[in-house]
């Protein structure tokens, strides 16, 4: 620090830089070696060999974008990003929702708060193949809601998703919320415990109903806590895969494949590696699709601001 | 410090110990395969009786969940370099670049000792191992998939004949149905439903056009108006099997030993449900090979493979293991024990039960088929099992299963 200060020095201020905090830079060389060894050169081999016909082994039999044109003209591929888009978007808006709503209401300074905080953070305890497997037995038309709906004397109730190819994605839906909203809630709850006291108080004094404070003031003040929690949320939604393996394992037929799965299942069920990798490079340039203008919004606009 | 010193000197002594009765027990194999339900456990348990019995160890290496968990493992096991002794795998086109890759044993020295080449019937499961003229596996069962298997409670509750073959099986269903019985049990996986698929087009289009699409991969054929009524015939069968909400197989199966269901169409595999339920062939039970049609079966099964390994004595062993396994004895007590058909057509089988007689007969008369697993890579395999299950899954046409199907032939390897 001192030599920096010094003017004559001026001209070795560069590498004298590069070993500044030395000792915090070869402590944290470990985990750069690995992002850039396992995650950026694992990144570009998959990329590579996609473009490769390889099969049970990786071989460099360049086939061009032959990987690409069957990926893109298989069915089960294209009902996949259906299926993936259909629980996106409704995973993104009920998750949020229903977070932010339960949230607010555990705000309102109730009775028995920490109870219901624990109750609705429990699912998030449990891991997803747990999570599929007790929605499937709930979802059971035999054992589950329907027959119990019916034991009551309503003898036409009709609920079976899992069951319907119309229908089951929204099976999938109600356990990926039950399990994620409760996390979401928690999120929310501390962003809300962070407004100022004073702000309430404002509003109180300026006659701003409830409703229209949490909508107006207090959701704009909490973007922080919103970024934070659709990353959570989006990066739940594009590696959704154990949760459908429990609860239908793709089915019934394909109506209930995603993405992930079919990686997995052209990789080493089908032994066609090279096909699984065009896949898995698709779904990565899905997420740098969403994620470049996201951070180019959220840290550009910082350093102009 | 004594103490330590001592223990340390017990230990070292015990493991001198142990490791001078290991040698004087022979070679220890480590053989993996992926038979955990009953039945299975006990026929493989054969197996390590009979290597246990030369004085070497057998240990077992069972990987639970069915071939499409297990094989990855043993795949990513023999390429990162960690092999086990032996394995299990389908024989047919599974370890096909394994081999292209020398990473298994060549047995074809064996294999002209044990004169293999003249006792492997039929010999269509010897050229599955062999490639280049080299014999690298040992085929050990067989499995065909082309049975359907009848519930005798359900046509009594309505009133019917259990029928003798596929045509009086659907003439019956309408009857069934109105019983309230299930005509056709099917677990919704595209395994499964491309099984039913496979023996409803044998028996429908004929041998003929079942070879020329499964074995000469001729996508005209597929097309041809042989399958078009194969196809016809099959959106028939889904109709019956309307409402089976079932997944796995052995739960199909249970309905037809509950009497739920009229029939399955289910390899002989599911012969062991039925025996673990205590039912008997003939009076709670019917099985037809070919669906009562076509008296073919095809040769799917098990074959065991052996990688390449560094240490010479175990690569005897090896050796001496893959010639046990295709031994008269074991052969006959694997097999009973495991509801499948022997590979070998020169051994006596006459306590095996009805279903098994019937397949050994089609066997003697040489009505067999190469399996899927022979003809066809993984990968079209799995292309055709995703057809099957979209089309049974919903409310495809028959036309354009039929068309996506041949297109599917026309690419496959």
């Amino acid at each position: 620090m001192t030599v920096a200060s010094d003017p004559p020095a001026h001209k070795n201020k560069r590498p004298r830089k590069l070993l500044k905090n030395w000792m915090a830079k070869l402590a944290s060389l470990p985990m750069i070696l690995t992002a850039l060894v396992v995650f950026v050169g694992g990144t570009a081999w998959t990329v590579t060999y996609s473009f490769t016909g390889s099969r049970m082994l990786p071989k460099t039999n360049w086939v061009g974008f032959d990987q690409y044109e069957r990926l893109w003209s298989s069915d089960r591929w294209m009902i996949s990003i259906k299926n993936l888009g259909i629980y996106g978007i409704c995973s993104l808006i009920l998750t949020l929702v229903i977070g932010f709503t339960l949230a607010a209401c555990l705000d309102r300074k109730i009775r028995f708060e920490g109870v219901f905080r624990s109750i609705f953070l429990y699912p998030f305890a449990l891991s997803f193949v747990v999570t599929g497997l007790a929605w499937q037995w709930i979802l059971n038309p035999d054992f589950g809601m329907q027959s119990v709906v019916r034991d009551w004397g309503w003898t036409t109730f009709n609920f079976d998703p899992l069951n319907n190819p119309d229908i089951v994605m929204f099976g999938l839906l109600i356990a990926g919320i039950w399990q994620g909203s409760g996390l979401i809630m928690c999120i929310m709850l501390a962003g809300l415990r962070g407004i100022d006291e004073d702000i309430w108080k404002a509003t109180r004094v300026d006659g701003i109903g409830t409703v229209k404070t949490y909508v107006m003031v207090i959701i704009p003040m909490m973007r922080p806590v919103f970024v934070t929690a659709l990353v959570l949320i989006a990066a739940g939604i594009i590696k959704l895969y154990d949760l459908v393996v429990a609860q239908t394992g793709g089915g019934p037929g394909l109506s209930s494949e995603v993405p992930a799965k079919y990686v997995i299942e052209l990789m080493f069920r089908a032994q066609n590696l090279g096909q699984g990798f065009a896949a898995s490079t698709m779904m990565l340039c899905s997420v740098v699709i969403i994620l470049i203008p996201w951070a180019y919004l959220e840290f550009g606009g910082r350093k102009r601001g | 410090m004594s103490n330590i010193l001592k223990s340390l000197l017990v230990g070292t002594a015990l493991t001198a110990a142990s490791a001078t009765v290991a040698t004087a027990q022979g070679v220890e194999l480590e053989v993996t395969h992926w038979w955990t339900s009953g039945g299975e456990a006990a026929a493989v348990g054969k197996f390590a009786d009979a290597w246990n019995a030369t004085g070497n160890t057998w240990v077992d290496g069972a990987i639970a969940g069915s071939g499409g968990t297990a094989r990855p493992i043993i795949i990513s096991r023999i390429i990162g370099g960690d092999p086990m002794a032996a394995t299990q795998l389908n024989h047919g086109r599974q370890a096909e670049e394994l081999i292209e890759a020398g990473l298994l044993l060549d047995l074809t020295e064996v294999a002209e000792a044990g004169g293999w080449a003249d006792i492997v019937n039929p010999s269509s499961l010897l050229e599955a191992c062999t490639l280049d003229g080299k014999i690298y596996c040992v085929p050990v069962n067989i499995h065909s998939a082309q049975w359907i298997w009848l519930s005798h409670a359900a046509y009594e509750n309505a009133g019917l004949e259990v029928p003798t073959d596929w045509n009086e099986f659907v003439a019956s269903a309408a009857d069934l149905q109105t019983a309230g019985t299930l005509p056709l049990a099917m677990g919704q996986q595209g395994w499964q439903q491309n099984i039913a698929f496979g023996a409803i087009t044998l028996a429908v289009a004929g041998q003929d056009a079942w070879d020329a699409v499964n074995i000469d991969k001729n996508a005209d054929a597929a097309r041809g108006p042989e399958y078009t009524a194969a196809f016809e015939a099959v959106v028939a069968a889904r109709e019956l099997a309307r409402g089976s909400n079932v997944q796995d197989w052995n739960m199909a199966t249970n309905m037809v030993i509950t009497g739920e269901a009229g029939a399955q169409i289910m390899g002989d595999w599911a012969q062991g449900e039925f025996s673990v339920a205590e039912q008997v062939e003939g009076t709670d039970y019917s099985c037809l090979p070919g669906l009562g049609l076509n008296p073919v079966i095809d040769t799917g099964g098990d074959a065991f493979y052996f990688p390449v390994n560094d240490d010479p004595e175990i690569t005897a062993a090896q050796l001496e293991l893959a010639a046990l396994l295709i031994s008269p004895e074991v052969q006959v007590s694997f097999n009973l024990a495991k509801g499948s058909l022997p590979v070998r057509g020169d051994i006596d089988m006459s306590t095996a039960n009805g279903c098994m007689q019937k397949g050994l007969e089609i066997l003697a008369n040489g009505g067999v088929l190469p399996s899927g697993d022979i003809s066809f890579s993984q990968d079209t395999t799995l292309q055709i099992e995703d057809l099957q299950a979209q089309f049974w899954s919903g409310d495809m046409s028959a036309a354009d299963a039929q068309a996506t199907y041949a297109d599917i032939i026309e690419n496959a390897d």
